[in-house]
């Protein structure tokens, strides 16, 4: 036990290793509100171009969307930081962080909201524009507001996933939360900051995950 | 002038095919370690998920409590935990082992929840009606509910499952000598960005027929409730 | 009508879920070969009374026999009992991933253990008395809601229960499907079958039924042959209800 908790929880290293945390903590956060509006935009972008009508505009759409969706992330990451640089293009970590969540979290955003403009009826559509409201102003005050209520579990589910994803910013020296916890692991051989990181994670997201619990979940009794 | 330069940077035919069986090699370990991954992941969370359907209070909060903190902890964390923090506790294990059990415990998280949610969703009345007919509690699960849960789990497994494939590439970050991990070495001795390339061409190979497959399964099993 | 034992004897049974009290002490003799008829306003604890005779409701006390055995007491095999017992229910339950054949013999198959051959042969005999034998290849999802009712009864008779219960069996239907599913329990009566019926098809009743039992509030107001209900009730209450149920 005591050496469990000499490894794990110690607090002595925990003491020396909070302000660290800390500001990794503030580095994540600081991350996750960039990243999330930046998706939701970009993916609220791409859903809207593949309602297009042209084959020609909506195809390179449906391309983008499956090739970004293929790559894993952290791939996507360490391409752009260190393929970009041979361009002339040396970014800083945050920006490159910020572009690959941008091209990665943009196309599962936009097949989420892709699937909640197709779940609106056609009607919709129609009645809108029969009250004078052109095709720009229907989307806008009409479809995308239903289409987002239809798919929020997803939404929600979408923006757990980004949050979680962005510890792999510690890959490229991103002093966020994980990677203050390595240093911090490194500098002491001790697990507890690693540890301390993963229950503030824990301690973060968990109502994320309870609310999709609650969507998820409606209780029917079983036999 | 631009396309020239940009071909020869990143598209470097010599470099690539100097690292080609090293990547070839980081490929076939990428398909164990997932099918690995994905095995582990979806027979763990159909277990829990039929022990839930038992109802016992202690053994679902436990089982509840698991699939809550692996759904909130990143993935790498855990790999992190696995790798960099059991040592000192005396439990060691290879970044392959490591990164094999993160994922699969995350995946069985997420697929216990999915098929959880399923069973739910059959109606109460297909296990009235199997047991009407004498089928016993566990017959009616087996042959009546099951089968169907299982179906309206497809699609949501299917992408889930994808999407944790895809955390196989995490395993670079503890030296499992994956697609990354042969790429970004690679890298390292070439000082070239086309070992990234083909790195990056090697998952594409692997996940654009995975993501194919899963935009067919949603199609495919579209389920009138 | 005769006197021999009842296949089934339900007495003084109560039920309730949490303070409502739903079956407020019960007595009900059927006897072989009898059509006992149950009607009563909604909620008056018809179908929870139909669903303890096989526990699908676990009673909260009194004593339920059938064929001679209490089924409430303990160590008694309940997966036995509910072969004995047929169900048929409102909303036909039939299983949508198993075809028609598939539906009927999957209980002969893993709960008697019967080799499929031999399933297969009476689930076939079993589709033909409901005049089906043609859709045994079909899927639930293909057939109309009546030819879906008359699967769910072949189901049921598959197992060659002593006695059926029905639960308002033609209440989901369409009104043109409705004579169907009524035809087959009409021969089944002929041939013999021991039935309880909880419906609101007064006119089948009053064609069919040995006898009516008039429910309400939990309790048996009232039961006898169904001229004698239906024309001279005796209390106010089923007088108000069939009245109610003509104007329809």
């Amino acid at each position: 036990m005591d050496v469990i908790l000499q490894n794990f929880l110690n607090l002595k290293i925990l003491g020396e290793a909070a302000p660290y945390l800390w500001s990794g903590f503030k580095m994540t956060l600081l991350l996750c509100m960039v990243v999330v509006p930046l998706g939701v935009a970009g993916g609220l972008a791409v859903a809207l171009a593949s309602t297009l009508k042209s084959k020609w505009l909506r195809w390179p759409v449906v391309a983008y969307v499956d090739f970004f969706r293929a790559f894993p992330p952290l791939v996507l990451l360490i391409f752009i930081a260190f393929g970009l640089p041979f361009l002339g293009l040396d970014l800083p970590a945050f920006a490159a962080v910020a572009l690959a969540f941008l091209l990665n979290t943009s196309s599962y955003y936009g097949e989420i909201f892709r699937a909640g403009i197709e779940s609106i009826p056609r009607q919709q559509f129609e009645a809108a524009r029969s009250t004078g409201l052109n095709a720009a102003q229907t989307l806008a005050w009409v479809i995308v507001p239903q289409a987002t209520r239809n798919v929020i579990p997803d939404l929600i589910s979408n923006t757990l996933e980004v949050a979680k994803l962005t510890s792999i910013a510690s890959v490229v020296a991103l002093p966020e939360l994980l990677y203050a916890a390595r240093q911090g692991q490194a500098l002491t051989y001790n697990a507890t900051p690693i540890i301390a990181a993963g229950i503030i994670y824990v301690a973060c997201l968990w109502p994320l995950v309870r609310l999709l619990s609650r969507f998820e979940h409606r209780q029917i009794a079983l036999h | 002038m631009q396309i020239a330069k940009l071909v020869d940077t990143f598209f470097d035919v010599q470099v690539m095919l100097q690292y080609l069986p090293k990547i070839v090699e980081g490929f076939f370990l990428t398909i164990q370690l997932a099918l690995a991954v994905v095995f582990a992941g979806i027979a763990c969370g159909l277990a829990l998920a039929l022990l839930r359907v038992a109802r016992v209070k202690a053994v679902n909060f436990f089982i509840v409590l698991f699939a809550d903190v692996l759904r909130a902890l990143p993935p790498l964390v855990l790999i992190f935990i696995f790798y960099f923090a059991l040592p000192p506790a005396g439990i060691r294990m290879s970044g392959f082992v490591a990164t094999w059990l993160a994922l699969a415990l995350g995946l069985a998280a997420f697929a216990e929840e999915i098929f959880w949610a399923a069973l739910l969703a059959v109606p109460k009345g297909q296990w009235e009606a199997a047991r009407s007919t004498g089928l016993d509690f566990v017959k009616a699960l087996r042959y009546v509910v099951l089968p169907q849960a299982v179906r309206i789990t497809v699609p949501p497994l299917t992408n889930r499952t994808i999407a944790v494939t895809k955390g196989t590439a995490l395993g670079a970050a503890v030296a499992v000598g994956e697609i990354l991990y042969q790429a970004q070495s690679a890298y390292t001795f070439s000082y070239n960005p086309s070992t990234l390339t083909l790195g990056a061409i090697a998952y594409l190979v692997l996940f654009v027929p995975v993501v194919w497959f899963g935009r067919w399964v949603e199609t495919r099993f579209a389920w009138k409730r | 009508m005769n006197d021999r034992p009842p296949i089934l004897d339900v007495a003084e049974l109560r039920k309730s879920f949490g303070h409502l009290e739903v079956l407020k002490g019960v007595d009900l003799q059927v006897r072989p070969r009898e059509l006992v008829f149950i009607i009563g306003p909604s909620g008056s604890g018809k179908s929870t009374l139909l669903r303890c005779c096989n526990r699908l409701e676990e009673p909260t006390s009194g004593s339920i026999r059938v064929e001679g055995m209490d089924i409430m007491a303990p160590g008694v095999d309940i997966n036995l009992v509910r072969r004995r017992i047929g169900m048929v229910f409102q909303s036909f339950n039939l299983y949508p991933h198993l075809n028609v054949l598939g539906n009927v013999t999957l209980a002969l198959r893993k709960a008697l253990n019967k080799p499929r051959a031999e399933a297969e042969e009476a689930g076939m005999q079993a589709l033909a008395r409901v005049g089906l034998a043609n859709k045994a290849k079909a899927y639930p999802n293909e057939l109309s809601g009546g030819q879906q009712q008359r699967v769910a009864i072949a189901r049921a008779l598959a197992l060659e229960p002593t006695i059926m219960l029905f639960d308002e069996p033609t209440s989901a239907l369409d009104p043109e499907l409705v004579g169907s599913v009524l035809a087959v329990m009409r021969e089944m009566r002929e041939s013999g079958m021991t039935m309880v019926v909880v419906s609101h098809e007064m006119r089948f009743a009053r064609s069919a039924a040995d006898r009516v039992v008039f429910m309400d509030q939990g309790m048996i107001l009232e039961q006898g042959q169904p001229e004698k209900l239906f024309n001279a009730p005796d209390h106010a209450r089923l007088k108000q209800f069939i009245s109610s149920i003509e104007r329809h």
